[in-house]
């Protein structure tokens, strides 16, 4: 497991995909940070977090787009299959790779408050509550993205359908806000991810958020898992 | 080492393997044979447990592949059709990964050098396998296959797209590895399964059209022998002195192919070439060329493949 999740970080920073990726993200985060924060002369940075919701939805297909469909694509996943791994130990790999790349984007937080720190004195514990918050949610949009990856063997087609489903995701919110069912409401509501997002940013955290996205996160890699099962009942 | 009980795979209403039994002792080494689509890659496949059988089971040295995939696939070394390759990593840093992956208990560099030297790529070791030739990944393939040297090695199509000498190489390698390793590989190549396998199982259609030992195969349907004969001398007497000769069948005349040599097709029941030789002597004839007319594998083969017995 570990050789799988060793290869796939060398992997993001031999092609230019990590380099992109981590470039992108702190590009936004300190666009975000000086518009938000640093201009208007102010510490918190709760809208610098509000702001990166949008810019994870579409860093992660970048991130896990090619984690499956290339394995496929260039037959390599034949070696991975034979070898003596499980298939959880091969999709937790994936996963960790992923989660680690997010992570490593993640740490543009962190200078963003060392700046701070010089200029002012920045809430630390909101900071890293959102760190937080971000890797929770990040896990559960990278183990769907994992999951798209599985499904096809086209890189393009895993990036724009994750971009596809975690654009549908943010949408839930202005969905359910028309709905005049009730019931459908209260579903779409308890399944929105800008809600439970939100609550962190703010600093509330409660534990049936935390379970969320743990469950969908968990749900989705037992989903992956089962994918590369049934391709080789196919 | 190797048990394959009654595997059956289909592919939609395909049929591509139809109840394939087989078993391996430790040191065989064992070719699969068959024209393109005839189940080979199949079999390979479920053998290494990269897909799964329909029907039937597969043993690796007593561990079920589907029950104990790990203490199984430890067991075995696979070369696919297409070798599993990270394009963008080095030869080096690929086969670190493979040693890895593979969980192979050995002092790692020494190993993996020893490896390379073994199918001569160590030339290749820092270069990226992007920019590699087909003969070179074949042989990254192969190292990849060896790290370990697991008791079992599945090579599909070894050496495909090697170049004459490689190709002698590998199968010289192969030929070493077969003492004490047991060895599936297939090939449509056969001449290959005749210089490097014992056992030759010949598959179509998902069935199995022949096994045997690779001797017994070729000489399958030689009952009655023939021999090519050039032989100088006068024409009709070498006809009748081949004729007269005891346990001849049949002498066919294929007419003079030099000034004053003639070629005849000798058949016979028995081996007639001392009595052959001395009849031509005593009509003054002389003989240059003396050729057992054998069937070769190639004949055998399409004989099973298109299901005509002899």
């Amino acid at each position: 497991m570990s050789a799988i999740l060793k290869r796939e970080l060398a992997a993001y920073f031999s092609s230019p995909v990590g380099y992109i990726v981590t470039a992108a993200f702190m590009f936004f985060s300190g666009f975000f940070f000086y518009v938000q924060c640093l201009n208007i002369g102010t510490s918190n940075m709760y809208a610098v977090f509000q702001s990166m919701f949008f810019i994870v939805l579409f860093v992660i297909p970048l991130i896990t787009m090619r984690l499956f469909s290339e394995e496929k694509k260039y037959k390599t996943d034949q070696a991975l299959l034979t070898a003596p791994v499980s298939l959880a130990g091969i999709v937790t790999a994936k996963f960790l790779s992923a989660f680690v790349m997010l992570s490593v984007c993640l740490a543009s937080y962190v200078i963003e408050g060392i700046v701070l720190s010089f200029i002012a004195s920045p809430d630390w514990s909101v900071i890293i509550g959102n760190i937080f918050s971000m890797m929770m949610m990040g896990a559960a949009f990278i183990a769907i993205g994992l999951f798209i990856s599985s499904l096809t063997e086209n890189v393009m087609i895993a990036a724009i359908g994750s971009f596809a489903v975690n654009l549908v995701i943010s949408l839930v919110d202005s969905i359910s806000a028309n709905l005049p069912v009730p019931f459908l409401k209260g579903l779409l509501d308890s399944l929105s991810f800008q809600t439970k997002y939100s609550n962190f940013a703010l600093g509330i955290v409660q534990l049936s958020d935390v379970v969320f996205f743990v469950s969908v996160t968990v749900l989705f890699l037992f989903f992956t898992e089962r994918v590369l099962e049934k391709r080789r009942w196919a | 080492m190797i048990e394959v009980k009654n595997l059956t795979k289909h592919y939609g209403k395909n049929i591509a393997l139809d109840n394939i039994s087989f078993k391996l002792n430790e040191g065989d080494v064992l070719g699969f044979l068959g024209p393109n689509g005839a189940g080979k890659s199949t079999a390979m496949n479920i053998i290494t447990g990269y897909i799964s059988a329909d029907e039937g089971t597969v043993t690796i040295d007593g561990h079920d592949i589907l029950e104990e995939p790990s203490e199984a696939k430890k067991r075995i070394g696979y070369l696919p059709e297409i070798p599993p390759l990270y394009q963008d990593m080095t030869v080096q840093k690929y086969l670190e990964f493979m040693y890895r992956l593979k969980k192979v208990r050995k002092p790692m560099k020494e190993h993996i050098s020893e490896i390379c030297e073994m199918v001569q790529i160590r030339d290749a070791e820092e270069k990226i396998i992007r920019h590699l030739s087909k003969g070179y990944r074949q042989r990254v393939g192969i190292a990849q296959a060896l790290l370990g040297y697991p008791p079992v090695l599945i090579l599909d199509e070894p050496t495909v797209g090697l170049d004459p000498a490689q190709i002698i190489e590998i199968r010289k390698l192969i030929r070493d590895l077969g003492k004490k390793h047991t060895i599936i590989l297939s090939s449509h190549i056969l001449s290959e399964v005749q210089a490097v396998c014992d056992k030759i199982l010949v598959i179509n259609h998902g069935k199995i059209m022949a096994e045997g030992q690779t001797d017994s195969l070729t000489l399958l349907g030689r009952e009655t022998r023939k021999i090519k004969i050039v032989a100088e001398g006068r024409e009709q007497n070498l006809y009748s002195a081949l004729k007269s000769v005891d346990k001849v069948m049949n002498v066919e005349r294929l007419g003079e192919t030099e000034k004053g040599c003639y070629e005849f097709i000798v058949e016979s029941s028995a081996d007639v070439r001392r009595s052959v030789s001395k009849a031509v002597a005593r009509t003054d004839g002389i003989i240059l060329l003396m050729q057992p007319e054998g069937r070769s594998l190639e004949e055998t083969f399409l004989n099973i493949i298109s299901g005509k017995s002899e």
